[in-house]
């Protein structure tokens, strides 16, 4: 089936659906990983986001029951050069397009997923519209251009959760309540601002307790749970529109470890100060080299963000722990005074390298010193 | 941390001659480690046997020593010329065995040598079966099941702990030679005592069998603050159980989730830390059970690799260079990513395309040899093939291997389509049972058999993903089969254009619908269905790029950048094989060198991902292509050069002259017409004749009656072969009527619309080569070679000695005479080759070639005189004179080219030399005297001749009277002889004394139970003619299991003696190349 991409600054390119008819609009960013495509759609910091996967061939190992990173696909449409119908895998237990399908994602194939890399990286990345209904080009590049877009939008209302929950093998009601007060395990009050199910898994591995939180659960509430530590989960959207979440953050600083990633990078960012920034087109693949400037280590990372914490808008406290090689901008940073740390980039991977888990028992490390 | 200060001098060993298992891939990476280390101020000095080689260029390095790779002889350099340390990693397996072995006599210490990048330790760590178990374990990865044993008794003993089947591996070989898998106790016996006699330290693993799982290689680069990163993820097609050099691999992964990556990924790490490689690449190989995904590692190599330069060229990430720098102290963040320029190399490169990687195999060259894939190596070359799907990909693959192949099947190249019959269930069955070359032809043809996927699956364990796309290229090509000239072309040709999507060459689509070629190309370019050229980047176009290295596609958006300058395509070899290797691409990168010496933009066409003309830094532009017409012509019409250089490359470009030229497309150098003269018997007869000059007697036929005609008329023996093909393919010597009607059924398979050309044998003859140079105007020698053995083995086979040492003054000059008075007649400009014979005084012609040839590079070396390069700027339009290159030069050093063979890899096979090529690559031993030089040549290429002992003589009659110096001499040398009742009666009568020996079948203790029982030094075995017997086929063979020194031309038996004699007289020194110019 037939169907049209039309960018905003008026690019189209043809394509074909591999998932049957649809109409849908977001910002088109590109992922140059090249595999973790079941991770990719599940992750729901790209809520609002269409994502073309550089990787010409997806659907090859199918879609397992293991690899969901939430419990919906977040990404609005999926652009590859060639679908594979035909996967081989031995955890494999559907097609990826049966599983676009099936939640009713539009998923289109045949197209020069290059070009529109090349496009994004040379324009940048914006608004897009994908068509198998409107094909007339025009009408889409004016539908793109009119379509909400991320700018100051809080898309991490619509992916967090309504209730708190646990974590066992997957998300477990929880009350609160009749938590106990103190368990031996360290006990994580997690803030879901779209959060990815990995960063649940490899706590609970490494021997913590997971409290989720809504993104608009208060610090109160939060410290309700006698938690030892803090986690700031990654999100969609732009962080400038969390002034909420901003400032019930900077009131938990202080008082216990904090420890965020992606989204949680942004929203310490600015709830000790500082500010955000879009970046032009972003990061987003599995083989972005961050270093470590204090030990001088390179790590190979997960990366998923189009905003980055401005450096010189930090204050004095705040220490740029991480820079990114490729092109310099912040993917970490601390402060001196208290135990608050964070990352722009995904220690949790999935998808990616399994550089960074080091950074969780970081983490661990500051909640035992804290208990202690 | 910025490079090392304390070291200056650096020694780096290269990995010799070309054979099986260690092919130009070396070169590759030890001219980036030169070019590395050199820009970053350090002094190299370099050492390599292979004279083809553009390392052994005596720009490359301050001092390059062109001799044999033995401990021995890197010692003597390493006494000479002190440097600080020794670069192990980048000369292959040679390379890192050469340095150990130093290391573990402590000449290394003694000299305080320091070993870069990895030390003893770690090699041995990963080398040592044991060791690396262990350290295996210490990590919680598990490896196969295994046992080392030291003997055949043990390993029968102890084979049930590891049970059937199960794979032997032989310890410290190349490639896996000697390995096996065997199913019985009866095929252990046999596999094992190969094994434990090629073993370096006589040992081999029996290990338990992952046959039929999946198999993954990473390439892993580590810095000395323990960063490490995974440069490329390679899937094998073919799974466990047939060598990763014979599989066809893809990158990147493709049936491996994330997750399942990046175990893999995480194990490379550990291993890397764990074994303590220091700095450099590393190559990782596990085994994934394809049904629940347990992971065994397999093996880790702790140098660059064939896969690492297959990864380089497939990401465009140079690992050999990198390798090379973090060895000096870099890290991997502070050297920049060339591609990218604003990038460092401290990432993981991502492809946005799909690479296919395809073995060249010669069974073709081994008839005895069985066509069957196993855990020892066979292939001779690869190549690569780029596209954005799998398929395309592997079609161009399949297209670039020359071996006729235009695609997967509907080419009508099928093998069963040349013969004429559509195999069985039962044979198709075994062609799939059992890996052999043909196999993946032969999958679609199960298909169309009505074979499912997953009964293919369960025979041959390919992956069901590949399969399927295997079934998807049979679909669209029996699709193609309904397209008529209208469905095609309607619409703006929509199915065209997706058939060329599909990948199917212009060829396919032709002879799949039965519309005339030339038509279909017109129609294309009427409708302007054609490809885009892409980038290779490293970061799928994530950042700007500025190497342009392109593949092609047929897509949207065209990245190719044509310039308006002067610009020239030289078209490379193709996959390297028996006949065409390392020499030619030695050529083209030379030819390259010289374009930008002059300023003209130089554009590389090549398919081979093992050499260095497809390294993105030879050339202005690298196209990585297939080398057919077809896919040329895109290039052309794109870059629209100002001439093509056809005559570097070998047969492949040359076999493309015409259509080009044709095509209009400017041809540099010599005419095709002129190239077309001098192959065309004919006109070459009329031009003979004409310059007073002879040739042997001869004729052509297009058919058995033809041909036994003209032989008759000739006179046995004649020399038969098709024409227009490289390395005497199909060549042979014939005696009788029978020998002519065996060769006509194989040659019209060879050669297909081309006469057979027959000419009378000249026996005992020596055999002349030249190469020389013309500008049209002055043509001036490069070198006349004498040829040590006679006239009827192959060039390529034959050792052959520079300066020639028994032509006399009347000689050369007739051969320069004859040489200049060609080079005008044909109008070269540019190279020429001429291969000449002398019998009894007298000089005949026996083949032109106005190209170049292989001998060049060894010329070259010898001389100094790049002849490449000069040819290059005479195809511009230089003058020689300008050059500076006006007359031969005159040496007063002697050096010796030998050839190696890869006899050893095929079992059963006659290890008789004749007029087809049969050695896989060459050494140079080059010295004051001729004996000194060939003794060299001989240590270079693995033959270490005898300084006392028994000396085993088999001689046919024929030869008797011309062996006797050679036994007088051992006899004064002190050998004690031995031969066969014959020789033995012969040379005893003629006042030699000598033992006698039993045949083989005169019963025992015979000549076999003396190799076996170490009682023999030597052989000299000189085979009648016709058939080789059985007898002395099997001496032959034992001899070569055992490794003995053996000669099987009286010829090469005299160079022997001399050779023995000057080792026996003074000592082995050694030289730098720079000296001897000097």
């Amino acid at each position: 089936m037939k169907a049209i991409i039309a960018f905003e600054d008026g690019r189209t390119f043809e394509g074909e659906s591999f998932t049957g008819p649809g109409e849908v609009a977001g910002e088109m960013v590109f992922n140059t990983g090249m595999t973790g495509y079941q991770e990719i759609l599940t992750d729901p910091s790209y809520k609002g986001q269409m994502v073309t996967m550089t990787y010409p061939l997806i659907g090859n190992y199918g879609i397992n029951t293991e690899d969901d990173e939430s419990l919906r696909i977040h990404v609005s449409a999926f652009v590859v050069r060639e679908y594979e119908d035909f996967y081989s895998n031995w955890r494999a237990c559907r097609s990826l397009a049966d599983y676009l399908r099936s939640q009713g994602i539009l998923g289109i194939h045949k197209v020069d997923t290059r070009a529109i890399t090349r496009h994004i990286r040379l324009a940048g990345a914006m608004k897009a519209v994908i068509s198998t209904q409107d094909l007339s080009a025009d009408s889409l590049i004016k539908k793109a251009k009119e379509s909400p877009g991320l700018v100051g939008r809080d898309l991490v209302r619509e992916v967090t959760v309504e209730r708190p929950y646990g974590w066992g093998k997957g998300p477990e009601p929880l009350n609160i309540a009749s938590l106990p007060a103190k368990t031996e395990r360290p006990r994580v009050a997690v803030l879901d601002c779209g959060l990815k199910f990995n960063q649940l898994r490899l706590l609970t591995q490494k021997g913590c307790e997971c409290v989720v939180f809504p993104c608009f659960a208060s610090a109160d509430e939060m410290l309700s749970c006698n938690p030892d530590g803090i986690f700031l989960s990654n999100g969609p959207g732009d962080p400038a529109a969390l002034t909420g979440i901003v400032k019930n953050v900077r009131s938990l600083i202080g008082k216990l470890p904090i420890f965020g990633i992606c989204l949680g990078n942004q929203i310490l960012g600015q709830a000790v100060g500082g500010r955000t920034y879009k970046l032009k087109f972003g990061h987003r693949g599995a083989n972005q080299p961050v270093k470590d400037l204090q030990t001088g280590r390179i790590e190979i990372t997960s990366q998923n963000h189009g905003f980055a914490v401005d450096a010189d808008s930090l204050p004095a406290d705040a220490e740029v722990t991480h820079i990114n090689l490729n092109d310099g901008t912040v993917e970490g940073f601390r402060l001196k005074s208290e135990p608050v740390f964070c990352v722009q980039y995904h220690p949790e991977n999935a998808p990616g390298p399994h550089d960074s888990e080091y950074l969780f028992d970081r983490f661990i490390g500051l909640m035992a010193d804290t208990r202690r | 941390m910025p490079r090392r200060n304390d070291i200056k001098k650096i020694l780096i060993i290269g990995s010799g001659p070309i054979v099986i298992g260690q092919a130009c891939e070396f070169d590759y990476s030890g001219t980036q480690a030169c070019k590395a280390l050199r820009e970053d101020g350090y002094e190299v000095v370099l050492v390599n046997s292979n004279p083809a080689t553009i390392m052994t260029d005596p720009d490359m390095a301050e001092r390059t020593y062109v001799e044999p790779i033995t401990p021995e002889v890197v010692a003597k350099i390493l006494e000479k010329e002190r440097p600080d340390a020794i670069l192990p990693t980048l000369g292959g397996q040679t390379g890192l065995n050469t340095a150990v072995k130093l290391a573990d006599q402590g000449v290394l210490e003694r000299l305080g040598v320091e070993m870069l990048g990895a030390n003893r330790e770690v090699i041995h760590k990963a080398e040592d079966r044991e060791l690396f178990r262990s350290a295996m374990e210490r990590i919680g990865l598990r490896v196969p099941k295994s046992v080392i044993v030291r003997s055949l008794d043990q390993a029968l003993a102890s084979v049930q702990e590891v049970g059937f089947p199960v794979v032997v591996r032989p310890s410290f070989t190349l490639g896996g030679t000697g390995g096996g898998i065997a199913y019985n106790r009866e095929e252990l016996e046999a596999i094992c005592s190969r094994g434990l006699e090629l073993s370096m330290i006589h040992e081999v693993m029996l290990e338990e069998s992952v046959i039929g799982w999946k198999e993954f290689e990473l390439e892993v680069m580590r810095d000395k603050k323990d960063n490490v990163v995974i440069i490329c993820g390679i899937e094998n097609i073919d799974p466990m159980g047939v060598h990763t050099g014979d599989s066809i691999t893809v990158a990147p992964i493709q049936t491996l989730s994330d997750r399942e990556y990046q175990m893999l990924r995480d194990a490379s790490i550990a291993i890397m830390r764990e074994i303590g490689v220091e700095t450099g690449g590393s190559n990782v190989q596990f085994a994934v059970n394809p049904r629940n995904g347990d992971m065994v590692v397999i093996e880790m190599n702790p140098r660059v690799s064939r896969s690492s330069a297959l990864a380089s060229k497939a990401t465009g990430f140079p690992i050999a260079k990198i390798a090379a720098k973090l060895a000096v102290g870099y890290t991997l963040d502070e050297i920049p990513n060339d591609i990218t320029r604003e990038t460092m190399a401290s990432f993981e490169p991502t492809i946005d395309y799909c690479v296919v990687k395809i073995p060249r195999w010669t069974f073709e060259k081994f008839q005895e040899a069985q066509d069957l894939l196993t855990t020892s190596m066979k292939s001779v070359g690869e190549t690569m093939a780029i596209g954005r799907t799998f398929r395309e990909a592997l079609q161009k693959g399949l297209r670039s291997l020359e071996i006729g192949r235009f695609g997967l099947g509907f080419d009508g190249r099928n093998p069963w389509e040349k013969a004429g019959v559509t195999p069985d269930m039962d044979a198709v069955l075994k062609r799939l049972r059992e890996p052999n070359s043909q196999r993946i032809f032969y999958i679609p043809l199960a298909m169309e058999m009505g074979m499912g996927i997953d009964e293919i699956y369960g025979i041959t364990g390919i992956d069901p993903w590949f399969l399927h796309q295997i079934a998807m290229i049979l679909q669209e090509g029996k699709n193609l089969a309904r397209e008529t000239y209208d469905t095609l072309t309607a619409e703006g040709g929509r199915h065209l254009r997706h058939y060329k999507t599909e990948g199917f060459s212009d060829v396919q689509i032709a002879h799949t619908t039965g519309i005339h070629l030339p038509e279909i190309q017109r129609e294309r370019d009427h409708m302007a269905i054609r490809p885009v050229y892409k980038l290779v980047d490293t970061c799928a176009a994530e950042f700007e790029a500025y190497t342009p290295y392109y593949y092609s596609t047929y897509e949207l958006e065209d990245e190719a950048r044509p310039s308006d300058k002067k610009k020239v395509m030289i078209l490379g070899g193709g996959p390297n094989r028996i006949g065409q290797g390392i020499e030619f691409d030695y050529c083209c990168v030379h030819a390259s060198f010289a374009l930008r010496e002059e300023g003209v933009e130089s554009i590389m066409v090549n398919s081979n991902p093992e050499t260095v003309s497809t390294d993105y830094d030879t050339s202005d532009k690298l196209y990585f292509e297939p080398l057919t017409f077809e896919d040329v012509m895109h290039i052309v019409n794109t870059e629209r050069p100002t001439g093509v250089i056809v005559q570097f490359g070998g047969q492949t470009p040359l076999n493309l002259a015409v259509p080009l030229a044709r095509a209009g497309v400017p041809i540099l150098g010599t005419s095709p017409e002129n190239i077309d003269k001098a192959e065309d018997r004919k006109s070459f007869q009329q031009m003979l004749k004409k310059l007073e000059l002879v040739q042997p007697e001869n004729g052509t036929a297009r058919s058995l009656e033809e041909a036994l005609m003209v032989a008759k008329e000739i006179g046995y023996p004649v020399v038969v072969r098709p024409s227009y093909v490289l390395g005497g393919r199909a060549m042979r010597i014939v005696y009788d009527e029978d020998g002519i009607r065996s060769f006509m059924e194989e040659a019209v398979q060879v050669s297909e619309g081309h006469p057979v050309l027959i000419d009378k044998f000249l026996q005992d003859a020596i055999e002349i080569d030249v190469d020389a140079i013309s500008d049209g105007e002055l043509t001036v020698i490069g070198g006349i070679m004498e040829h040590i053995e006679e006239a009827g083995i192959h060039s390529g086979d034959s050792a052959c000695v520079l300066p020639a040492k028994s032509l006399g003054q009347r000689l050369l000059r007739e051969i320069r005479e004859a040489t200049c008075a060609m080079a005008r007649e044909l109008n070269v400009i540019g190279l020429m080759n001429v291969q000449y014979a002398v019998k009894d005084g007298r000089l005949y012609v026996l083949e032109v070639n106005p190209r170049a040839s292989r001998t060049v590079p060894f010329v070259s070396k010898v001389t100094g005189v790049p002849l490449a390069k000069l040819a290059t700027k005479v195809m511009l339009g230089r003058r020689l004179s300008e050059l500076g290159f006006t007359s031969e030069k005159t040496l007063n050093y002697v050096a010796v080219k030998e050839a190696v063979f890869p006899f050893k890899r095929f079992p059963g096979v006659d290890i008789v030399l004749g007029p087809e090529m049969k050695s896989t690559g060459e050494v140079m031993g080059i010295d004051r005297t001729f004996g000194m030089a060939y003794a060299k040549s001989q240590l270079a290429a693995g033959v270490n001749l005898p300084l006392s002992g028994r000396v085993f003589l088999s001689i046919r009659p024929g030869d008797k009277a011309a062996i006797l110096p050679v036994a007088k001499s051992l006899e004064e040398m002190g050998f004690e002889l031995v031969a066969t009742d014959g020789t033995a009666g012969y040379l005893n009568a003629h006042g030699v004394k000598s033992g006698e020996v039993m045949k083989i079948s005169q019963g025992r203790p015979n000549i076999v139970d003396l190799i076996k029982n170490n009682e023999i030094a030597m052989v000299i075995n000189t085979p009648s003619g016709k058939k080789t017997h059985s007898d002395s086929y099997y001496l032959r063979r034992t001899a070569l299991e055992y490794e003995l020194p053996y000669f099987t031309t009286v010829a090469g038996a005299l160079a022997a003696v001399e050779a023995i004699d000057a080792l026996k007289k003074e000592e082995l020194r050694v030289a730098a190349l720079q000296d001897y110019y000097a």
